[in-house]
């Protein structure tokens, strides 16, 4: 969501769809650059079929639990919010948003969309 | 308040301390912590004594060998760390009230703005003819210890004067330097504040048991030289003791000569005179601990006196706070001997009755006090056995109704001892020891507006450390918000408008099979973590479908996802199931092997399984494979069912076991391995009435008799200990298991979610007995029904990993990533006694985005030895 980068902001197709799993995360990683042998960013990719998106994509951190988990996490709905409930101590994080519903941190987010049964991300 | 001024342009509130006993102590300690860093205060402790601040309490242990150093509360480092001025031997000569200092005998003058007087007490000597010689002594401070220990080397024959609490503990004291000793009182009883005639009588007994001579009623009249000792002691009814040594315990004063001298009101008998501020009748005074008088009354005990060093502390700080007066019961042990007591030991209030227990060959003496209705515990007695005392202890002080019988309370064996119940919890009761949430702030949350388990959590942080107290916070809020008249739903979350058990019938009546179904036709928007795995569970317990059953696959919790135990960083345990522990050398073989293999950490449970530390997901079908091949089953310690039968070796091996009862557990696990229930199911099997296995601390505990096996239910070990009632005796084979059948089948229809068995049957109307007629006499005609359910889902058991493994699909779930293979480089382990273990945060080197040269933790930490483990 950075403003600096948005400019070079572009869909990046990650998986097929058939990849996905319904009503629950997969993991995807970003890789960062050409030259980094660095840790890639990891993205957990949520498929809920019933929904007006169908595909939502958060960071796959849990800043609470520090932990790559996240895709691991069971999904739901709190009203009208999509969220995600971390496998290690259940806090709720937005799949729309990245934002925790209980405590004041949050992870990023990323537009995403299925073109064609392709999987994209806005990165 | 001084101190509220903007402290800008205020000098620092001078506080002075006289006195560094626990007391004195405990004050400077919660006036560093309190005061914030801008209400400046400058503290100055005066002591008379040669130390600072040390353990009266446990004084006696200075002779087991504790050092003064091991007694000590605080030392000059902390202090001078915390900016305390301190000033030793400095004993207080003189204040002046209008200008405000003190000055001691050596001279030295101090300022205060707020004096705190905390002087204590000292060791009162009856005026007895004599008493002024080398080897009379008394019992209060380190010094008096030494001198003791002195005289003690050149003495054969010791005698405590007094026959009260310390009295006694100085008669310990004697014991442990070997001298004979005796104790002398001259009331009719030992501990005459704190026990009754009868517990007197029985400590008396135990007392002269261990060797140590009670002379009660006896009143000395004068101290003079001994034939076979150093003195004797001669006695108002004519007869002598002699000793060489005597030590007088015959009750404290308090040490108010400094406030007497400077005309602060002193009380008729002493004590200086303070109020619920603990101020003095000059207001920049106070006084604390054992030299306070409040109320008319002298607190001789530690804990009052913390109380008021903290009020003390606040009050000087501008808060508001008070004393106002304190419990004097007391838990203590006296030359092994337990003693406890409770409020109104003696029965003083009018009308009140007593309930008496005593036995006398094991020396157990039990009495409690209630009112006349029989709904208060006004007090209570225990000696010999004072493992009541906190139950008792919470009924008095937090006024709970007592139950029907109060006997049952400390009756032996009572059938159904009543357990505290969450309405009954004091709100000083701890619910959530991770962020030490109290009953009292879930309380103060509520009436601060909280009105769900959500907000309470939200607030407080309760279970949001280790989760464990997850479904007591929820008891706790539902019991709260019914008392207030709150509706409280039994609705699972907002998803579904019924409770678990309302669901479970609508799946067993309506025939549903998938969440969706259940969602569309009684529920609402797209679900959660709690409705989710709650309906997968249920789906489990009555269909018996494979979890990872495609439709299945987003309901489970991560455990249930990935077949195993999800640890803190990501990475995942594996316990393979080793039905009552009974392995096979070569099957142990295995599971070294596979360890070593996949480099995890290795831990024997308390289940009497291994369990396998530090896998990742895309590990774990290859982990799995080599034991599915060498004949291993999933343990299903990821799931809410059945998880091990814990078992002792019975008759195949043991001297003293009457029954096969590693047969029996084998057998057992085997049944109900697989079975999905509301909470995890433990079960264990002891051969002999010996019990090593603790089948009493399961949900099922099954105990060998000469004639069969007897059943108990519902017990639980954990956060919650329950020990499980009898449930039905000397069963045979077929009958152990029809019972557990029925017993296992109706919790798991009717049990909340995530309640254990133990809570279960707290929460079944008539308990106990209820569940008897339930399954033994088939009460309500469902017995036949249960075993039905039972036997379906035994008989249509798979190994979940098996299934896995030959599933593609499902193994596509163990990939890390859908677009590389590539592992989590986030999970680190370093080592620890040869093995892994996660590296803490300050043990990894934060990865470093930069362009030219990234840095990864692997290579910055090589001194920790830091590895990471390559997917195989």
């Amino acid at each position: 969501m950075s403003l600096n980068s948005e400019n070079s902001q572009q869909w990046q197709t990650i998986c097929h769809l058939d990849d996905l799993v319904s009503n629950a995360g997969v993991c995807a990683l970003l890789e960062q650059g050409s030259s980094s042998l660095n840790d890639s960013e990891q993205v957990a990719i949520f498929h809920l079929p019933n929904t007006k998106q169908q595909v939502y994509a958060i960071g796959n951190y849990d800043p609470i639990g520090q932990a790559n988990v996240l895709y691991r996490g069971i999904v739901g709905s709190i009203g009208e919010e999509l969220v995600v409930a971390s496998p290690l101590y259940k806090q709720h994080f937005s799949l729309q948003t990245g934002l925790c519903l209980q405590e004041s941190v949050s992870v990023k987010n990323y537009p995403a969309r299925i073109v064609d049964q392709q999987v994209q991300l806005l990165v | 308040m001084d101190s509220q001024v903007d402290n800008q342009v205020v000098e620092k509130t001078k506080v002075v301390v006289v006195g560094n006993g626990m007391v004195g102590h405990h004050f400077v300690e919660q006036l560093v912590e309190l005061s914030a860093k801008e209400q400046a205060i400058e503290i100055t402790v005066l002591s008379a004594e040669s130390r600072l601040a040390y353990d009266r309490v446990h004084l006696s242990e200075y002779f087991a060998g504790k050092s003064a150093a091991d007694l000590a509360m605080t030392d000059e480092e902390t202090y001078q760390n915390w900016q305390v001025n301190f000033t030793l031997d400095a004993k207080v000569s003189y204040i002046d009230k209008d200008e405000k200092f003190v000055e001691t005998e050596q001279g030295q003058r101090y300022d205060y703005d707020k004096l705190v007087l905390a002087t204590g007490s000292y060791p009162f000597v009856p005026p007895i003819p004599g008493k002024d010689q080398e080897h009379c002594l008394v019992y209060r401070t380190i010094d008096d210890l030494e001198a003791i220990n002195a005289s003690a080397k050149v003495s054969k024959v010791g005698v405590v004067i007094g026959g009260g609490l310390l009295g006694l503990e100085a008669a310990n004291a004697l014991k442990q330097l070997g001298l004979k000793t005796h104790v002398v009182e001259f009331a009719p009883q030992l501990m005459g504040v704190q026990v009754d005639a009868g517990g007197g009588r029985l400590l008396k007994d135990k007392i002269n048991e261990l060797g140590v001579e009670v002379h009660t009623s006896k009143a000395t009249s004068e101290i003079t030289a001994g034939e076979q000792c150093r003195y004797k002691l001669c006695f108002s009814d004519g007869s002598e003791l002699e000793t060489d040594l005597i030590l007088f315990s015959a009750g404290i004063r308090p040490f108010d000569h400094l406030a007497r001298s400077f005309d602060l009101a002193i009380g008729e008998r002493g004590g200086i005179v303070i109020d619920n501020q603990c101020q003095t009748s000059n207001e920049n005074i106070y006084a604390i601990g054992e030299c306070a008088l409040w109320n008319n009354f002298i607190f001789g005990l530690v804990a009052p006196g913390y109380a008021m060093a903290k009020v003390a502390a606040e009050h000087i700080l501008g808060q508001s706070a008070e004393f106002t007066g304190a419990d004097m019961s007391t838990k203590l042990k006296l030359m092994g001997v337990e003693v406890g007591s409770i409020g109104d030991a003696h029965a003083k209030t009018a009308g009140s009755l007593c309930y008496t227990y005593e036995n006398q060959p094991n020396g157990v003496y039990k009495k409690i006090v209630v009112n006349g209705d029989k709904t208060q515990l006004l007090g209570a007695v225990l000696i010999g056995d004072t493992s009541e005392y906190d139950t008792l202890l919470q009924y008095m002080l937090n006024g709970i109704e007592l139950p029907e019988s109060p006997e049952a309370l400390i009756l032996p064996m009572a059938a159904d001892k009543p357990a505290l119940g969450v309405d009954a919890l004091p709100d000083s009761a701890t619910i959530c020891s991770c962020h030490n949430v109290t009953k009292g702030d879930i309380v103060s949350a509520i009436d601060g507006g909280a009105c769900t388990v959500g907000d309470v959590k939200s607030c407080t942080k309760a279970s949001s450390g280790c989760g464990g107290c997850t479904a007591l916070v929820k008891n706790v809020t539902d019991s709260i918000l019914e008392q207030r008249g709150v509706e409280v739903k039994k609705d699972i979350c907002e998803h579904f408008t019924y409770s678990r058990r309302e669901l479970f019938d609508i799946v067993k009546v309506e025939k549903i099979t998938t969440f969706e179904q259940l969602l569309s036709s009684h529920g609402q928007g797209l679900g959660c973590e709690v409705c989710k795995p709650l309906t997968a569970s249920i789906l489990a317990s009555v269909w018996n479908d494979y979890i990872l059953e495609k439709s299945h696959v987003g309901l489970q919790d991560t455990n249930d996802t990935f077949l195993a135990n999800m640890q803190k960083d990501g990475t995942y345990s594996v316990v393979p199931r080793i039905a009552a522990g009974e392995i096979t050398p070569d099957k142990l073989i295995v599971l070294g092997e596979v360890a070593k293999r996949y480099s995890l950490y290795t831990k024997i449970t308390g289940g009497q399984r291994v369990d396998l530390f530090g896998a990742r997901v895309e590990q774990l079908p290859l982990i799995w494979q080599e034991l599915v091949a060498a004949g291993f089953e999933t343990g299903h310690a990821y799931g809410k069912s059945l998880r091990t039968v814990k078992s002792c070796v019975g008759s195949s091996w043991c001297r003293y076991g009457v029954q096969d009862s590693i047969g029996m557990a084998i057998l057992l696990e085997n049944r109900y391995k697989g079975l999905r229930a509301p909470h995890k199911i433990k079960f264990a099997v002891s051969g002999c009435t010996r019990e090593c296995a603790e089948a009493q601390s399961k949900d099922i505990g099954i105990i060998a008799t000469d004639k069969g096996w007897n059943l108990y239910v519902c017990g639980n070990g954990g956060m919650k200990p329950r020990h499980g009632d009898l449930f039905a005796t000397d069963l045979d084979d077929e009958t152990l298991v029809k019972y557990i059948d029925r017993v296992l089948m109706f919790y798991v229809n009717t049990g909340d979610r995530l309640q254990r068995t133990s809570v279960w049957m707290d929460s079944l109307e008539g308990g106990l007995s209820y569940l008897q007629s339930v399954v033994i006499e088939d009460s309500l005609q469902i017995s036949a029904e249960l075993e039905k359910q039972m036997q379906s889902i035994v008989g249509t058991y798979q190994c979940e990993w098996k299934t896995t493994l030959a599933d593609p699909e499902a193994l596509k779930r163990f990939k890390p990533f859908v677009n590389s293979d590539k592992a989590d480089s986030n999970i680190v382990f370093v080592e620890e006694r040869q093995q892994i273990r996660p590296a803490y945060p300050h043990e990894r080197i934060p990865v470093q985005v930069s362009d030219n040269e990234p840095e990864t933790s692997l290579e910055k930490s090589s001194a920790q030895s830091v590895k990471i483990v390559e997917p195989t």
